[in-house]
């Protein structure tokens, strides 16, 4: 048994001629948040249900919680929870119904379904609320009674697939409370989610695009790769003509409007800042402010898929 | 060149909804200069939709009164439809059309024929490169791409003003990215923007955002005025075990929150000098502490902060 609660090496999965994930190794390790993410349609839900046992690898291996996913994709799925944003709670029945259903689909005895329904009620916060139809509930609040539903027997892995798809901050913050509850209990996470901020609070980032896996690191680890080059801000009144004039400039990977002004990716990060200006200077944009600032995530992940898509030609240069 | 923001070309004045006697929206002031790109953002049940509606003459208003590119919503509703183009939170497109079917069907609606129409068409698919997907059927598009359309649909008739609403819900960052290079774009070419959004890379992307809460605007301003306006010092506190430093924290006076976030603790407090008062407390609960230091907050983090701040005022 290997000491991570998710490893995976080389893990391919084809449909036909497609080639839906290819070759992605990686290992979680126990009681960690780990993020996996990616447009949609770059194989990150392929690779979720190779992981629950549901889906067999075209290639490579993978053990969840001990057991090999090819060979015991049954015991996997007894060892782990699993929601989805599409998570199927019967909307005409009470929260307190949706949790002894699934109670009964994991096969607990009634009276460990009683204990872990107090639990989850109060995990959720939704104790007040027991009685209530689950139609009548907030978005917020169902995706952490959904939550409450995967969790009920108890599993040490648990896969998120978007959890907070359409929540409002505030309950997204509160999602990520419970997430961190289970961390201290010592349950591993794996979560994918299209917003950054929640990005941002995994232990470690996944980040798959076309089938592979092309970046692995803490989040704070990725916005100091200077492989995204360095990103410098322009607060001008004309920020059109400043995106026009530095985009064609060869040492700008590539310049864009953000807010009122313009953010620019410099190619390497040496004297970034004095070449836009000298740039913006010979255009004759007249700019109050040039400063480098820290690229978020977003930043990072659109350099990587630039990088990924631009042609062999460029490295080989 | 320089880029100038004209007149408003949104503006509210005491605007009010009230749905069985509850205020939805409630006195809400507002003004959007023409080719600004505003952002409103607000928890769930804050207004948003509610405003959106009422500025583009779908929903009457109890009270108050919206003027948008010029004429009053209620007065002048066929003068305000003309100039303006709306994307609803939900999608406005027929699933079994295809792309080139739903702007045919778009223009209609708006009276768009002819050669306009045609230029219009190929110009807009173009500018989205949906070109290639003209044929396909809407179902079978990626929710981005039919986002794009759902946009490019809104500008058939060539709005002065686009009114959306949360458009890019549940849609990949990449994909969100692609769609407000679009919008920053048409913005660059002098359409106002309003968006309500969810995302707070989108808010950053905006020239100015307003913060809905209980119906009302808490604050307006550019992404960095409201970050100003929070008044509001993060500490990053690599401690273990964290949660324990987290619970300690919040019992101490002079933090406002805190919370876990990744590996550390991330405090609000009112001033930085508090930090050693920090170590200490936590030193004396038994908890290790690695490193303190002040971070800048984001702007979700301000948002946070004032509404936490008027939700205590309110009680």
């Amino acid at each position: 048994m290997s000491g991570w609660a998710i490893a995976v090496r080389d893990l391919t999965k084809r449909f036909g001629e497609f080639t839906a994930v290819e070759g992605v190794s990686f290992s979680v390790a126990h009681g960690e948040v780990f993020g996996l993410l990616g447009p949609n349609g770059a194989g990150k839900s392929t690779t979720i249900r190779m992981l629950c046992g549901i889906l067999a690898p075209t290639e490579g291996a993978g053990e969840v919680a001990g057991h090999d996913i090819a060979r015991e994709p049954a015991a996997v799925r007894s060892h782990i929870g699993y929601m989805s944003q599409r998570f199927s709670l019967y909307p005409d029945l009470t929260v307190s119904e949706n949790l002894e259903f699934y109670g009964g689909v994991y096969g607990l005895d009634a009276e460990r379904v009683r204990g872990r329904k107090r639990w989850a009620l109060e995990m959720a916060g939704l104790e007040e609320q027991e009685g209530q139809l689950t139609e009548s509930l907030s978005a917020g609040w169902r995706q952490r009674l959904a939550l409450g539903c995967a969790l009920l027997h108890e599993p040490e892995v648990v896969f998120l697939d978007e959890p907070t798809a359409g929540a409002d901050p505030m309950s997204r913050r509160r999602f990520w409370e419970v997430i961190y509850g289970l961390r201290e209990a010592g349950v591993t996470t794996l979560v994918t989610t299209h917003y950054m901020d929640e990005a941002e609070r995994c232990d470690r980032l996944a980040f798959i695009y076309a089938g592979r896996l092309i970046a692995l690191d803490r989040p704070e680890a990725l916005k100091d790769s200077k492989q995204a080059g360095a990103l410098v801000e322009v607060d001008c009144d004309a920020p059109a003509a400043a995106v026009e004039s530095l985009q064609g400039e060869d040492w700008v990977e590539h310049a864009r409007l953000h807010g009122g002004g313009v953010h620019v990716v410099v190619k390497g990060a040496e004297g970034a800042q004095a070449r836009v200006e000298d740039a913006l200077r010979a255009a004759r944009v007249e700019a109050r402010r040039v400063e480098p600032v820290r690229p978020s995530l977003e930043d990072v992940f659109d350099s990587l898929i630039r990088e990924a898509e631009a042609p062999a030609a460029v490295g080989a240069s | 060149m320089p880029e100038m923001y004209g007149d408003p070309a949104i503006e509210a004045r005491g605007l009010r909804k009230l749905f069985d006697g509850v205020a939805a929206v409630d006195g809400l002031d507002l003004a959007v200069l023409a080719g600004e790109v505003f952002g409103l953002v607000g928890p769930d049940g804050a207004g948003k939709t509610t405003t959106m509606r009422m500025l583009c003459g779908a929903l009457p208003a109890t009270d108050g009164a919206a003027r948008v590119a010029g004429f009053d919503v209620v007065v002048r509703p066929e003068e305000v439809k003309r100039r303006i183009g709306y994307v609803p939170q939900r999608f406005s497109l027929y699933p079994e059309l295809t792309v080139d079917e739903n702007l045919l069907f778009q223009a209609r609606v708006h009276g768009v024929v002819g050669k306009t129409f045609e230029d219009r068409r190929e110009q807009l698919l173009s500018l989205s490169r949906l070109g290639r997907f003209r044929k396909r059927l809407t179902q079978d598009l990626s929710g981005g791409m039919r986002q794009k359309l759902a946009l490019i649909c809104a500008l058939i008739h060539q709005p002065e003003i686009l009114l959306m609403d949360e458009p890019t819900t549940g849609i990949d960052p990449v994909s969100r990215g692609e769609f407000w290079e679009l919008l920053l774009g048409l913005a660059a070419e002098g359409i106002t923007i309003m968006a309500a959004t969810a995302y707070m890379d989108e808010v950053e992307r905006c020239r100015r955002v307003g913060l809905l809460y209980r119906g009302r605007l808490l604050i307006v301003g550019t992404p960095r005025e409201v970050r100003r306006e929070a008044r509001l010092t993060l500490l990053q506190v690599t401690c273990s075990p964290l949660r324990a430093g987290q619970r300690t924290m919040q019992g101490l006076a002079g933090v406002r929150w805190a919370e876990v976030f990744g590996d550390r603790v991330h405090a609000a407090v009112e001033r930085v000098e508090i930090e050693d008062g920090i170590r200490r407390a936590l030193e004396e609960a038994g908890v290790e502490v690695t490193a303190i230091r002040p971070i800048e907050a984001g702007i979700e983090d301000a948002f946070f902060e004032l509404v936490r701040r008027r939700s205590e005022e309110l009680g």
